[in-house]
């Protein structure tokens, strides 16, 4: 997925001489391509994060696109004041391109998971926040975020991403992408929890219950109408994230629905809290409920015991 | 640009200070003694070596001008003021509600104000973006960037500084208002950054030290900017904390206090000797 979203940068770089592309010394062979055609324009700014930030603003202070590229936790969490004032409340032109969303680097610890990132940059002004589900969404978003003259956070995991999509999707900042519409039940999701909510889908379908799946790819600006539309419509409604169950989609989702004021009934599936399991991030998404099976049952024992 | 004399520099100061510490009074806010300590550098900074026009605000030739020790914001507002970036009633707008000028600066490049700067460490990685944005696009302006010598202890300044050495960016000025007052007390008790020269120069900076508050030296120093190719420069001032007014020098009171009526009035009367 980060492969897809870059290639794509760097394939924009050739015509676009604006782009810079700023990483605090990670990404072991990925801009390669990047670093040897555009030089002048790739900085690595070693293992300094807070610096790298403050330099994307400077750089985008003088007109430039800039790209900056780290792992969740060093992207968002370190930095989080320099977002705030430099880019966020400047409201200056600068992607922050975080890979590692939830548990994608399972076995490095919890050190380098991504799961309060949401949370802290929805709280932010000006901050569109964007999580692709997919190579194909990633690719898209890569060529829409050039264009997008604003601060935005994308949210990636890192390889081997399962598609959802077979051909490039209707891909729109702000645009929630109905896979599945069904009059039983709603599933929200978000990021790698769309191609798990897209299996749950077709296990729910074979035991009767017809169920409505819609992508949520953009958390903020948070289509409000749509929550609402598909409230109205469903009796019973989840939200599935890889990401702590506070302060990202579910939160978004709760809040409309509670302000809407006649929600029925509604289960935010993600991470309540953080136990000492290790493992890979297969291994942990098992442990932590996130997996098709998982996620599956607990959407039959939520709907029985209501 | 202005080519006054010395004499008028420091006419030019003590008006400075004047108007300061009467924004400061009326408003009762914080930060008088950091702002006082960087009142010759800022008039020498925008009176002689900065190319800003407030005429032609966004001109991308400009040269660019962080503070980044964001509380010495008063002083700034004045110099702006003198420049013609802001006006007589803006200046009246300072820290009061339904204002225009907080007790940190905001970024308005229309008012001379380029960056939002408050929260210390910031203003120097901004500066170094700047230049390398500058050096790609070939343009000869340079940054400017004031860091208090408190702020020297956020670690993100030495990331900046490390940096820019390493990118050879010899169009970034970092001025230190070396004032040897932090929040809580003198730098030397709470963290002692000496030898701080030498600190700079092992980083791979060229290193000069004035006496931030003597013109002469301010100039000589200056006049020779930038230092040496293929080096950011860095000007350490020697100043004091709360300079001009004798009962705030070197006082960490004054870091927070804003002078009553009693003060105010014995204040004014030494700037105005």
């Amino acid at each position: 997925m980060r492969r897809a979203f870059f290639d794509t940068v760097t394939d924009m770089a050739q015509e676009c001489d604006d782009i810079y592309l700023l990483t605090g010394d990670l990404g072991f062979g990925l801009f390669d391509e990047f670093r040897s055609k555009y030089s002048e324009r790739f900085f690595d700014i070693g293992v300094a994060e807070a610096n790298m930030i403050g330099i994307a603003a400077g750089l985008a202070l003088s007109d430039k696109n800039v790209y900056c590229y780290s792992i969740i936790p060093f992207l968002i969490m370190r930095t989080f004041e320099q977002i705030r004032i430099d880019i966020a409340y400047q409201n200056l032109n600068v992607k922050l391109v975080g890979t590692g969303g939830g548990f994608t680097y399972g076995l490095e610890g919890f050190t380098h998971f991504g799961l309060e990132d949401l949370a802290l940059m929805r709280t932010l002004p000006n901050i569109t926040i964007v999580v692709p589900a997919d190579p194909l969404e990633a690719k898209c978003l890569a060529k829409i975020s050039y264009e997008y003259r604003s601060p935005m956070y994308i949210r990636l995991g890192k390889t081997g991403e399962p598609r959802v999509h077979n051909s490039e999707p209707d891909f729109r900042i702000g645009k929630p992408i109905f896979l599945s519409e069904g009059s039983d039940i709603a599933l929200f999701a978000i990021g790698s929890m769309v191609y798990v909510g897209k299996q749950v889908v077709e296990r729910l379908k074979k035991s009767g219950v017809k169920t409505t799946l819609i992508n949520m790819h953009t958390l903020k600006p948070f289509n409000r109408n749509i929550v609402c539309q598909v409230a109205s419509a469903h009796q019973v409604i989840f939200s599935l994230e890889e990401h702590y169950t506070e302060g990202g989609l579910g939160s978004s989702i709760a809040e409309v629905i509670a302000e809407k004021g006649d929600g029925g009934i509604f289960r935010r599936i993600g991470v309540d809290k953080l136990n000492r399991f290790v493992g890979d991030s297969d291994f942990l998404r098992e442990k932590y409920g996130l997996t098709v099976d998982k996620v599956y049952d607990r959407i039959l024992k939520e709907m029985k015991r209501n | 640009m202005n080519t006054y004399d010395i004499s008028e520099y420091e006419r030019l100061c003590k008006d400075v200070r004047r108007t300061v510490l009467k924004m400061i009074y009326e408003t009762k806010s914080p930060h008088i003694g950091s702002s006082f300590s960087a009142v010759e550098i800022l008039a020498a900074l925008f009176f002689k070596y900065i190319r800003i026009d407030c005429r032609n605000p966004f001109d991308e030739d400009r040269d660019r001008f962080i503070l980044s020790k964001g509380h010495a914001c008063s002083t700034f507002y004045v110099v702006l003021y003198k420049k013609g970036f802001l006006k007589e009633e803006d200046l009246k707008k300072f820290a009061v509600n339904n204002g225009l000028l907080e007790q940190h600066p905001t970024r308005d490049v229309q008012k001379g104000i380029e960056i939002s700067t408050g929260s210390l460490g910031h203003g120097l990685s901004i500066g170094v973006g700047m230049a390398l944005a500058a050096k790609r696009d070939k343009k000869n302006y340079r940054i400017f960037v004031l860091l208090s010598d408190g702020e020297l202890n956020e670690g993100s300044v030495w990331e900046a500084i490390m940096f820019a050495a390493h990118h050879r960016l010899d169009n970034l000025v970092a001025i230190v208002d070396c004032n040897k007052v932090q929040a809580l007390g003198h730098t030397r008790d709470i963290i002692n950054m000496e030898p701080l020269s030498e600190k700079w120069l092992s980083f791979g900076w060229v290193v000069k030290e004035i006496d931030g508050h003597d013109f002469k030296q301010i100039f000589e120093v200056f006049d020779l900017l930038s230092f040496s190719t293929g080096k950011p420069n860095v000007i350490i001032a020697h100043t004091t904390k709360g300079k001009g007014v004798s009962f705030m020098e070197d006082n960490v009171l004054w870091h927070y206090r804003a002078p009553d009526d009693k003060e105010y009035k014995m204040a004014l009367r030494e700037l105005l000797e």
